[in-house]
């Protein structure tokens, strides 16, 4: 391999999260602490095991003309908010506003999704069951493939280098920043517009999460419900939202004059092969993801100051995935290096949580400072590595590099490593 | 149909198109053409279709679809189907 290979940069950032309807909103209610879980007040909720979920802080009805919603999915209207912010923010023209330029055939789309359109499918058959066939909106097939977010992005910004949708549940946006990074790579892209998107807070979502005891139930305090690394944690808490990055070759990037965020610097992949659910419990699969991102990168355990934990709140996978960073990284490392939960406050966006982690951990080395978990009253005896709580951390100056883990049902692992640019 | 006017059934079209595919019900006149004035693609018509089915009454079947070209032509199919279908709204 050339030792001159494609260096890939960030230079834009855009989301729609439980904390923010964009980024700035989303990065500041981080570093205060703040919770993105609310009550449901859906008629019959009260019929749930779990009636609280991380939704939207701003409603994509608040920002998007009534006829676009009507013809995509809730999963598929938010990618396109976060992939307008993150396409502005990296300085690029659209529509009547001014700005830069990129060949469409240069241009790619890496957009997931864990579950697609959830709500379509469950909404157009009821639609079908009361109304009969030809009242079903032409439009469902579209609206309720996993895939329908990377497509309109595609067509919004007229990319044509290739549009991919990777699905592996909660790993899924983890991996579409990884699949970016290596097209640029490869030379097939010059630009990618990537992240992850999913909004299926859905009463049969929460039953099906519910009926599996994964999430929390923690009813009487929902924003005190996701708290990894607390001893009194009892599972995940759903949330929704999207997550879009622009990663560009840092050639490209320059030659424009934009302003860089940090360095993609590679992925690394494992699979359990142990359990369609279950995490393997001695950590080995998400530890060889992580030493594997580490080759992907070319770096040393020793340059990684800081995770961005996969950490749900769920009582076993919190403290296994502990165990695999320090596997992975050398028990040295690990013993200096600072952990992260942010699902403590944004909840879990399983398929777009690997996007918003990703881009958290940009900001993160950007900003040098760490958000911290929040809930963790009464902190795990079996945890051993630096976990941050109560206020944000500061990290180092200098060439910083973080991990962002991910891991999903099917046994999918991902860890992505970025790098501040300086 | 005696009782629904041209002008009724355009200002129905005007509000369905506007609520489907976000053009100003304004723009819907009579010489429009959905496809290549109103830049509304072949999904969208089927929306339509259906709404205006709903409104009006009439049953527009997939053949007759393709030959509505213009919201005139829609306008003259509902007042040549409207006649005796029951269920029109006023």
């Amino acid at each position: 391999m050339s030792k001159n290979r494609t260096k890939v940069v960030v230079t834009g950032l855009g989301a729609t999260t439980p904390l923010g309807g964009d980024v700035p909103s989303t990065w500041s209610a981080l570093l205060a602490g703040k919770s993105g879980v609310r009550p449901l007040d859906w008629e019959g909720v009260e019929e749930l095991p779990v009636r609280f979920a991380a939704t939207l802080e701003v409603d994509p009805a608040e920002v998007m003309p009534k006829h676009k919603l009507r013809r995509l999915d809730r999963s598929q209207s938010i990618a396109l908010i976060a992939a307008h912010e993150a396409w502005e923010h990296a300085g690029y023209a659209h529509g009547e506003r001014p700005g830069q330029t990129v060949d469409g055939d240069r241009l790619g789309v890496v957009i997931s999704s864990g579950i697609g359109g959830l709500h379509t499918a469950l909404n157009s058959y009821d639609v079908y069951k009361e109304k009969g066939w030809s009242r079903v909106s032409p439009f469902t097939v579209p609206m309720l493939m996993p895939n329908g977010s990377s497509g309109h992005v595609g067509i919004e910004f007229g990319a044509m280098a290739g549009s991919h949708a990777l699905v592996s549940a909660c790993a899924s946006s983890a991996e579409a920043v990884g699949y970016a990074v290596d097209m640029i790579r490869a030379g097939r892209a010059d630009v990618v517009i990537t992240g992850g998107t999913e909004a299926c807070i859905h009463p049969l979502q929460m039953a099906s999460f519910g009926s599996m005891r994964a999430m929390s139930t923690r009813n009487e305090e929902p924003t005190r419900a996701s708290r990894p690394y607390d001893k009194n944690r009892d599972g995940f808490v759903l949330g929704e939202g999207a997550a879009v990055m622009i990663l560009e070759s840092e050639e490209h990037a320059l030659a424009r004059g934009a302003r860089i965020h940090g360095i993609a610097s590679g992925a690394g992949y494992s699979g359990d092969a142990h359990d369609i659910v279950q995490p393997d419990p001695t950590g080995s699969g998400a530890a060889k993801a992580m030493r594997r991102a580490l080759v992907d990168a070319r770096l040393n355990a020793e340059d990684i100051v800081h995770v961005n934990a996969h950490g749900t709140s769920t009582p076993q996978g919190d403290v296994a995935e502990l165990a695999a960073i320090k596997a992975a990284l050398g028990e040295d490392v690990a013993a200096r290096l600072c952990v992260t939960a942010t699902k403590s406050m944004t909840g879990h966006l399983l398929g777009g949580a690997g996007a918003l982690e990703s881009l958290i951990t940009v900001l993160t080395l950007r900003e040098g400072l760490v958000p911290a978990t929040t809930n963790v009253d009464d902190l795990d005896d079996a945890v051993d590595l630096d976990i941050v709580r109560g206020e944000p951390r500061e990290l180092p100056d200098g060439p910083i590099a973080a991990l962002n883990n991910s891991f999903g049902f099917g046994g999918h692992n991902v860890a992505v490593v970025f790098q501040r640019y300086v | 149909m005696a009782d629904v006017t041209e002008q009724e059934i355009l200002n129905g079209l005007g509000e369905i198109v506007e609520e489907i595919v976000g053009i100003p019900a304004g723009e819907v006149t009579p010489e429009k053409n959905f496809i290549d004035d109103l830049d509304i693609d072949s999904l969208s018509m089927v929306e339509i279709a259906v709404a205006a089915q709903d409104r009006f009454g009439v049953e527009i079947p997939d053949d007759e679809l393709r030959n509505l070209k213009t919201v005139k032509d829609v306008i003259g199919f509902v007042q040549g189907l409207a006649v005796d279908a029951p269920g029109v709204k006023k």
